[in-house]
């Protein structure tokens, strides 16, 4: 088949033929070598300064560095929240290789409870990419050490160096400052800041710290490590350092808010202390609160519903979201807007134990004979409001309610208020689409009926009267004019007057006078029912949740007015006897610390110890109520399992 | 002048200068992979070297009778051990690739390698002139090259099977069959790829799909040749110094002290290192080809050649290899890759092609 050209086959002619294709193979070796040699120039030349970048990322991992939060202070400078530093072990879910066995080491290391398992698992499973989830913080140097040196064996476990929130006064601060939290995807996704997945950084989820968020935050610190393929951190190249967040001033005095909230005891309610010179809220208390150190830290599920369960609401702030009936804390209000509208003070009535309206008897407390507008708001007599109430009639008196700051949603940072109502004929004609009726005045002066207030307002009116200005409420230095109430003087001067006599003479407070000397105190009893009078009960006995609201308005001192507050102690049954002596010891504190210190660890001594005390072994109570519960749940599981 | 005693000047103190600066230049690689250290790589390969270039120079000193005359025998022998390796499994590792001799683990299928080319060269040594250009010149050597190539494609090992083929091929080539046959079998084994491709194990077809876009796959086996290109490239010109290669020190470079170590040497020696190794390699490489163009035998003219063009296919694919001019086979870098079996391989390889120098020194020529 084939053309034999060119020499016969002989084995001169196959040495000749092997010359030739040896020397072939070997002209082909040294194209494809100076080829390599073309590539390598290539590679190493021309592409140098691509690959030296790609090799530089390899080698160098940027990190941020969360950056320390701003302090948040009182008046005097006293830290409400400031920093500490925080030994913590996160884990990266997408480099948890082997989640379990790494879980369960670090389980045993780190003495982890079920409660810490349940929340690491969830917040695995709601973790986005790469973004790091804390398994413990506040770690010991011993237990940070016993993770560190088992590092090679966790692959995915990432320890940390860091600060963490603190707020030195607990609970005390719980609804005023907030707490902060780790960011959650959706807060990451809508910031689109990388440190919002840097394993440390936190945010403000409630309160103040929500509020000043963009103040509070400062500005991350850069490090630069080389790190190996496999992520382990060689050594340090070069850091930046953060920049720490600005401090926010507040008009809080600390240890006030702490008396405070410590005074409070085991009740429910809210306590408001305004400086009347500037508006300066001094304290703003809402008790039973959480301690927000447990919510930087990461809440567990259980201490959640501890919280979550406790039927005195811990998680609402009662100062500006809870609304009460303000009872009779607004008959210094209406004596006002009386003698605004040309009654005079001196003008007397006769309490026969009611007001008659039509065929209806309205009770009054007690039966008061002839008594003038100081002794009427001294006495607390209903009678004598009915009587102004059906004169006027309500659109009369809800102007000056409205002027001295009720039914009003003020500007204040971080507060999420809910503002009540101060119903007149027009509001109840939009409202319900009915007219106003002399029985809605008369239930409405004596601060029943559709009004409703919160406590930071009754603070506020408070101020308002002492002060004779429009007072502002603040909690920064935030500028306000404060002008002078467009009311008659008179008129300012009977309310004080008969708030003095209600502390003072022979009202219904005289036994919360302050045990000072020189200085007194003005104030006003209120008692909210929390069921209508229809129902029988008067709300003096019973389950407590049916129990009436105590408030107390007042100031001090009484001739040239400086501090006003409000209390409301839910369910405390009087004004009188539940919140007037809160007041007082309140009062008492901004005059002679030692003195109300004294009565403070007295009465705490009876409750059962200071607030943390108190939460730490509500808490384990409940928890090992709960597990007990739990456990019985389980062991039927267990039971079901083997079965199986 | 002192006379040189004849004995010390039939060693050939060239080739060792030569071989032992390529070694010598792996050692202080692999000195460096280990962080500064001579354990584990570096110690081993300088050690493993001296044995094996004595073993080398022994080898030289054989007569080429011997090795024409066990050829057969060998090349039987060495298809035995890899059927026994294939069908017994007395192997370590997982991959039945190795034997395991105590002091260094032996893949059989190196040593087929050169027992290959020896059987060839024998067969077509013995071949009639005239018989050169007919079928009987074809079909012995395609059994003698399909059986050990597929029996180590079998283990499976890709690169091993296609570095037996391409010596016996050029076997084939330099005893002078038709030119044309080798023309249309290249392209009848490009028609053919699709076929092959599928016979790869999934493993293999991935190497070759991420060959073909190494961006596809960046952190999975792209990695390997996207990181050589780093290391290699970021070296520069002058490459970032001896113990200071961050690919290799720091992982990224995966195998940084067997297959890869030409990029860990030229991220540390640049392109001047890379261009003085491919130096080394092309003195070594005309060391050998000059020995098959002066062999005395046919014999000795075919196994020099064939085995010039293993050692030249080892290093051919690893450079295109780690350069990404080729898909990841495991193929070491002669002589300078850590490891035992290549480096035995090479060296025999290197003896015998001495034995074939001291032959043509010796004799008369045969042929012209």
């Amino acid at each position: 088949m084939m053309q034999r050209k060119g020499p016969p086959i002989t084995e001169a002619w196959r040495g000749i033929t092997f010359t030739r294709r040896t020397l072939l193979v070997g002209g082909a070796q040294m194209v494809v070598g100076g080829a390599l040699a073309a590539r390598m120039a290539y590679i190493s030349i021309i592409d140098n300064d691509r690959y030296v970048l790609q090799s530089e990322s390899n080698r160098v991992n940027l990190t941020l560095i969360p950056p320390r939060r701003g302090w948040i202070v009182d008046r005097k400078g006293k830290a409400l929240a400031n920093n500490r530093v925080s030994l913590r072990i996160d884990v990266i879910p997408d480099r948890l290789q082997k989640k379990d066995l790494v879980l369960g080491q670090l389980r045993t290391l780190l003495r982890l409870d079920g409660d810490a398992m349940e929340r690491i698992n969830r917040d695995i499973k709601q973790a986005s990419g790469f973004q790091p989830v804390v398994i413990k913080e506040d770690l010991s140097e011993a237990d940070y050490a016993s993770v560190l040196v088992r590092l090679p064996d966790l692959p995915g476990v990432a320890p940390q160096r860091g600060f963490a929130r603190n707020y030195p006064t607990g609970a005390a601060v719980g609804h005023l400052i907030g707490y902060v939290g780790t960011p959650n995807a959706e807060e990451y996704k809508e910031a689109k800041d990388p440190l919002y997945i840097t394993p440390g950084f936190k945010i403000g989820k409630d309160g103040l710290e929500k509020y000043f968020q963009p103040m509070l935050q400062g500005k991350p610190g850069a490090q630069r490590v080389e790190v190996t393929a496999r992520g382990k951190v060689v050594r340090e190249l070069s850091s930046q350092p953060d920049i720490q967040g600005k401090t926010v001033h507040l008009t809080i005095d600390a240890d006030l808010q702490e008396f405070t909230a410590r005074r409070m005891g085991r009740e429910s309610g809210a306590a408001i202390v305004i400086d009347c010179l500037t508006g300066d809220i001094l304290a703003f208390v809402s008790m039973p609160s959480f301690d927000p150190n447990s919510f930087s830290d990461g809440i567990s599920t259980n201490e959640y519903a501890w919280l979550r369960e406790d039927d005195h609401q811990p998680l609402i702030n009662k100062a500006t979201r809870g609304l009460y009936p303000p009872g009779s804390t607004l008959k210094p209000m209406a004596a006002i807007a009386a003698v605004e509208h040309g009654v005079d003070p001196s003008e007397r009535h006769t309490c026969i134990g009611g007001y008659r309206l039509g065929n209806r008897f309205f009770r009054c407390l007690g039966v008061h004979g002839s008594i003038d507008m100081k002794t009427a708001i001294m006495k607390s007599c209903n009678s004598y409001f009915y009587w102004l109430a059906d004169r006027l009639g309500y659109d009369a008196i809800a102007p000056t309610a409205r002027l001295l700051g009720l039914g009003e949603e003020y500007q204040l940072a971080g507060s999420n208020q809910r503002y009540g109502t101060i119903p007149d004929s027009a509001w109840k004609m939009r409202k319900y689409d009915q007219r106003w009726t002399a029985s809605d005045s008369l239930n409405a002066v004596i601060g029943q009926g559709y009004v409703l207030a919160n406590p930071l307002q009754l603070a506020v009116m408070t101020a308002r009267m002492a002060s004779g200005r429009s007072l502002y409420p603040r909690l920064i230095n935030r500028k306000f004019d404060n002008n002078p109430l467009p009311l008659r003087p008179e008129a300012l001067e009977i309310a004080r007057a008969g708030m003095d006599a209600v502390v003072n003479g022979a009202g219904t407070a005289v036994r919360s006078r302050l045990p000072l000397d020189g200085i007194t105190m003005g104030g006003k009893t209120g008692t909210a029912q929390v069921r209508g009078l229809a129902s029988g009960s008067r709300g003096q006995s019973g389950a407590w949740k049916y129990r009436d609201h105590g408030l107390f308005v007042c100031f001090a001192p009484v001739e040239n007015p400086r501090y006003a507050a409000s209390v409301v102690i839910e369910h405390g049954m009087g004004g009188s006897r539940a919140a007037a002596p809160v007041a007082k010891d309140i009062f008492t504190f901004l005059y002679d610390r030692e003195k109300a210190m004294a009565e403070l660890e007295r009465l705490e001594s009876g409750w059962g110890g200071t607030i943390k005390e108190r939460m730490d072994r509500d808490y384990a109570a409940w928890k090992a109520a709960a597990s007990g519960a739990a456990q019985s749940d389980e062991s039927a599981k267990d039971g079901e399992d083997s079965d199986a | 002048m002192i006379p040189v005693p004849p004995a010390i000047q039939r060693i050939p103190w060239k080739l060792i200068a030569l071989l032992t600066a390529i070694t010598g230049f792996s050692v202080l690689v692999l000195y460096s992979v280990a962080g500064g250290s001579w354990s584990p790589w570096a110690g081993q390969q300088a050690l493993r070297f001296t044995i094996f270039l004595s073993m080398a120079l022994v080898i030289g000193r054989f007569s080429l009778k011997l090795f024409e005359d066990f050829s057969y025998l060998g090349y039987l022998g060495v298809a035995v051990l890899l059927v026994a390796v294939e069908a017994l499994g007395f192997v370590g590792g997982g991959s039945q690739r190795w034997l395991n001799l105590g002091f260094m683990t032996l893949q059989p299928s190196e040593l087929m390698k050169v027992a290959i080319v020896l059987a060839l060269a024998r067969f077509y040594a013995q071949l009639p002139p005239g018989e050169t250009r007919n079928w009987t010149a074809l079909w012995p050597a395609l059994i003698l090259i399909g059986i050990p190539a597929g029996l180590v494609m079998l283990q499976p090992d890709l690169g091993t099977a296609l570095a037996i083929c391409a010596s016996g091929v050029v076997v084939m080539f330099a005893a002078g069959l038709p030119f044309w046959w080798f023309g249309s079998a290249a392209v009848a084994g490009a028609a053919a790829l699709p076929l092959l491709f599928s016979m790869l194990h999934d493993y293999q077809q991935r190497r070759v799909l991420i060959f073909l876009d190494p961006e596809s796959d960046p952190l999975g086996a792209g990695y390997h040749i996207s990181q050589s290109k780093i290391a290699i490239g970021s070296g520069g010109l002058t490459g970032k110094g001896f113990l200071n290669g961050s690919q290799s020190h720091l992982d990224y470079l995966p195998e940084g002290h067997t297959d890869f170590i030409f990029a860990t040497m030229a991220e540390e020696w640049g392109l001047i290192g890379g261009f003085a190794l491919l130096f080394g390699f092309f003195l070594l490489l005309r060391w050998s080809t000059r020995v098959a163009l002066n062999a005395r035998t046919r014999f000795g003219q075919l196994t020099a050649a064939g085995l010039t063009m293993t050692i030249f296919f080892y290093i051919a694919i690893n450079l295109m290899m780690v350069m990404g001019l080729a898909p990841v086979v495991g193929i070491p870098l002669p002589l300078f890759s850590h490891g035992g079996s290549s480096m035995l391989t090479i060296m025999i390889c290197i003896g015998v092609i001495l034995a074939i120098e001291n032959d043509s020194k010796t004799g008369t020529r045969r042929f012209y």
